[in-house]
């Protein structure tokens, strides 16, 4: 189980989150190259390592916030604690 | 200790069925001590030992063909590249032991009923190798035909079983929609009144699908490679895939050739390297300089405590993200769909089997007192229409048998057969055509999300 630490509403089960993975910026459909297009389409990263993705609160406060794991162990880097204090109380 | 527990189980195997005197299929090639029930008695009453089922040998400095990942795939690949082209100086190589991904925790289920014709074709082919496999490989892989039924809620998950059956129907696949009362009579223990938040509009029916003991399959595999020539090497970890000549940093990526690879017991040179890896398999194709539309997620899967048979048939319900069967045993094995986030733990969680067990009730309230034995979970590589990715890519010499998501186990045999085909002809086979990782660059994709696995 992986226990996610909101920003807001502190560390909670994954099931209170939505994971929106890796924040990709959409090419410029005008100018955009057949390539780019599709590794904007089907091309995602995939380490066994730290990766920086979005996490959406579903079930508590209802924010988008970016937070670094681990895809093989899945404990994260540095939380954001709430209030923005690291070491604060949850 | 495992080859312990691989010989009895398959020297037991062998007397519930497979066991038959020395046939005449097969080539001329040096014939394996075939199993057979009075050879189980003789060993039995003599109390004798069993043949190692495969050899343990040092690592050479050239292959042919080096195979990475020693699952179903890799296998059957090995496998067929023995006995249908004579290709036997083949290395499998896997970092833990045969078997041991998704080959050894998938939930057993073997069907054809897919949604594109090109899926059906592939998924028919291997359901065939399936029927003949325990025979072929001297090994009873204990396939049971029971039947698999896929439930409808609504008329929408009614309106893709009518299309499925449809498209099934016209390449020959025993297959059809089928209404609750009918259910019923397949499977008595189903709520099929209007009392349940979901109740069941109907299923689509396929005969021929059904279950099968997984670890036979690999390990007949193995043991057929074994005996014709082909090594395994366990423990053999790959570090790095040597590629020459091409556009990207060392030699790699398009436009390179492969030379060889290094693992953690030596480097062995071969101008072929195929990719069996299934969740690994974004990690090898990178030390190739390959980039694969995949991405890794964990499946769960669970399984209760052994109960009288009364649940005749594979049934799966995509609403409620669930499949089970009962085994021979008795046991009921539960699967649902691959978690959302993308992982390389490989960990069961609680949330996972708290809405397991909610989803079972919902289907058979009756089981509501069964014990869970444990739950587990593998690691599903992900392609974005929910087909596989197999053949040639850009570094010549480099292949994938990738792309399985949650239907690898299924596919195994056809997979290795044509992936087999594939490297001894170096041409691209007919079934393996419409899974060729380019179809992301054309648009051609294969898209199976609504018949290849629940809940997405």
């Amino acid at each position: 189980m992986i226990v996610v630490p909101c920003p807001n509403c502190g560390p909670r089960n994954e099931s209170d989150f939505r994971h929106v993975g890796a924040s990709l910026k959409r090419p410029d459909p005008s100018t955009v190259t057949s390539t780019e297009w599709h590794n904007y389409l089907y091309l995602r990263d995939n380490p066994a390592d730290w990766v920086k993705e979005t996490w959406y609160c579903r079930a508590g406060c209802r924010k988008f916030f970016a937070l670094e794991r681990h895809t093989a162990t899945n404990e994260f880097r540095d939380p954001p604690l709430p209030g923005n204090k690291k070491g604060g109380a949850a | 200790m495992t080859s312990v527990k691989n010989l009895l189980s398959s020297g037991l195997l062998a007397a519930t069925g497979a066991g038959r005197s020395n046939g005449g299929s097969g080539g001329a090639k040096s014939k394996p001590a075939r199993y057979s029930a009075a050879d189980l008695l003789w060993k039995g009453a003599r109390d004798q030992e069993w043949q190692r089922v495969w050899r343990d040998l040092p690592l050479k400095k050239s292959y042919d063909v080096v195979i990475i990942g020693g699952g179903v795939h890799g296998l059957a690949c090995a496998y067929y590249l023995a006995t249908n082209h004579g290709i036997t100086n083949v290395a499998v190589l896997d970092k833990g032991y045969l078997g041991g991904g998704g080959s050894g925790r998938n939930t057993a289920i073997v069907r054809s009923n897919y949604l594109t014709p090109e899926g059906v074709a592939f998924y028919d082919r291997s359901l065939s190798l399936y029927n003949d496999l325990s025979v072929d490989l001297n090994m009873n892989i204990m396939f049971s035909k029971r039947g698999h039924l896929t439930l409808a809620h609504s008329d929408a998950a009614l309106r893709t079983m009518n299309w499925r059956a449809e498209v099934n129907k016209l390449q020959n696949i025993d297959s059809s929609v089928i209404t609750p009362e009918e259910i019923k009579e397949i499977v008595p223990s189903l709520d099929i009144s209007h009392n349940p938040p979901h109740p069941i509009t109907g299923a689509l029916y396929h005969p021929p699908g059904g279950i099968v003991r997984h670890d036979a399959v690999n390990w007949g595999y193995a043991r057929g490679a074994d005996h014709l020539g082909v090594e395994m090497h366990q423990k053999t970890e790959v570090l790095d895939i040597i590629v020459e000549g091409g556009a990207g940093p060392n030699g790699k990526g398009d436009g390179g050739k492969v030379t060889g690879v290094k693992t953690n017991r030596g480097d062995i040179s071969a101008p072929i390297v195929v990719n069996a890896t299934a969740g690994w398999a974004s990690l090898i194709s990178g030390m190739a300089g390959v980039t694969l539309p995949i991405t890794t997620h964990t499946l769960q899967a669970a399984v209760t405590e052994p109960v009288k048979v009364f649940l005749p048939a594979v049934v799966v319900s995509g609403t409620l993200h669930v499949y089970v069967s009962q085994t021979d045993r008795g046991e009921f094995v539960f699967g649902a769909a691959v978690d959302p986030v993308p992982t390389y733990s490989i960990r069961g969680t609680l949330s996972f089997t708290e809405s397991l067990a909610g989803h079972i009730l919902e289907l058979m309230p009756g089981v509501s007192k069964m014990r869970l034995l444990r739950s587990w979970a593998g690691l599903c590589d992900m392609t974005p229409d929910y087909s596989p990715i197999m053949g040639f890519c850009e570094v010549e010499g480099f292949m994938n048998a990738v792309g399985w998501g949650t239907y690898g186990f299924k596919a195994g045999p056809a997979s290795g057969e044509q992936m087999a085909e594939a490297i001894a002809t170096q041409r691209t086979p007919k079934l393996l055509e419409p899974f060729r990782l380019s179809r992301f660059d054309d648009g051609m994709l294969v898209g199976e999300k609504g018949a290849a696995a629940v809940g997405h």
